[in-house]
């Protein structure tokens, strides 16, 4: 017996596309949520909903009650006899999502950007709390006393005087140009 | 100086002398038609395959594994089928009386048309005898290409 519990087959696929694979939707109408995961049984033909791969390997929905047998019928008849919702209703049999149905926009966007900003804030609280429990104290050279000191020693150097840092001190007004 | 060095000079001398004798025995053509060296592998024609996937469709004992094998290659490849090989899919699942399937394949066809909007339209425009005679409707029509 081939079994491949959900986590395994999760790693090869998304784990939405293994939501859709599960033959649970169609073969259980109870919800039965003691089994901590969900074995997909390998060895038999699979369900799936694909873009790529239209026609799985079973239809969604194996067990039929009376309705669904004579409507199925029904089928073998002129299509012309049946009406939109038994055609609707023989479609939804056979799949699960429709190809719109298939391609909706989820919220997941939503989730990542949140845990994103999430991981950004507490980076942020990290950063600080190191800022100041682990930095040593800054040193002297800067202060603003210092700096101002620096800045004049720079010019009196003339530092750059071409295009660089002196030559934006006007030296005969004795400002910044 | 170390006979490793000396070999690996001596496998250098060998690798450049090998390239240029292979450059002088591959088979290049120069004339002006075939100037470049493609494979002379048969081409399938456009028309041929069609005309394969046509009679893949249409055999008469047709199972439903075959159709699902069928579709799945067909939607697989990276073109919007032609409408006569629909015509003939839709007819085989007539044959397996498969509303189902005929329906996903429209939805299939569209789908792979992707960003041009104008083929699905043309695909039903010439799809729709055969829909109306065999009672297939639209994805449209069921209101199911809508969420």
């Amino acid at each position: 017996m081939l079994h491949l519990t959900k986590g395994r087959v999760g790693c090869l696929l998304s784990r939405r596309v293994v939501l859709a694979l599960t033959n649970r939707g169609a073969r259980m109408s109870s919800h039965d949520h003691h089994e901590v995961s969900d074995k997909v049984d390998m060895s038999q033909p699979m369900y799936w909903d694909r873009l790529d791969t239209p026609l799985p390997d079973r239809p969604w929905k194996d067990v039929l009650d009376s309705t669904d047998k004579s409507l199925k019928q029904k089928e073998k008849g002129p299509w012309t006899a049946l009406s939109k919702e038994e055609k609707i209703a023989l479609y939804r049999l056979k799949f699960n999502h429709t190809y719109p149905e298939m391609k909706r926009p989820s919220h997941e966007w939503k989730t990542v950007i949140g845990g994103m900003f999430i991981v950004f804030g507490i980076t942020g609280l990290v950063v600080l709390w190191q800022c100041h429990y682990v930095y040593p104290p800054q040193p002297h050279t800067f202060g603003e006393e210092w700096q101002a000191k620096q800045v004049q020693r720079m010019l009196d150097m003339q530092i750059n005087p071409i295009e660089g840092f002196s030559a934006q001190w006007d030296y005969k007004n004795k400002q910044w140009k | 100086f170390s006979p490793v060095g000396k070999m690996f000079r001596a496998v250098v001398r060998l690798s450049t002398s090998g390239v240029r004798n292979l450059a002088r025995t591959r088979p290049c053509y120069s004339a002006p038609l075939s100037a470049r060296c493609y494979s002379h592998a048969k081409v399938e024609t456009d028309e041929e395959f069609d005309a394969r996937w046509v009679t893949y469709f249409s055999k008469p004992d047709i199972d439903a594994w075959e159709l699902k094998k069928g579709m799945n290659t067909l939607i697989g490849y990276d073109l919007v089928p032609e409408p006569k090989i629909l015509d003939s899919a839709l007819r085989a699942c007539r044959r397996l009386n498969d509303l189902a399937s005929a329906i996903r394949i429209l939805e299939a066809v569209k789908d792979k048309s992707g960003p041009h909007k104008d083929i699905y339209p043309y695909l039903i425009q010439e799809l729709q005898p055969t829909l109306t005679e065999l009672g297939i409707s639209t994805p449209e029509d069921l209101g199911m290409d809508i969420l």
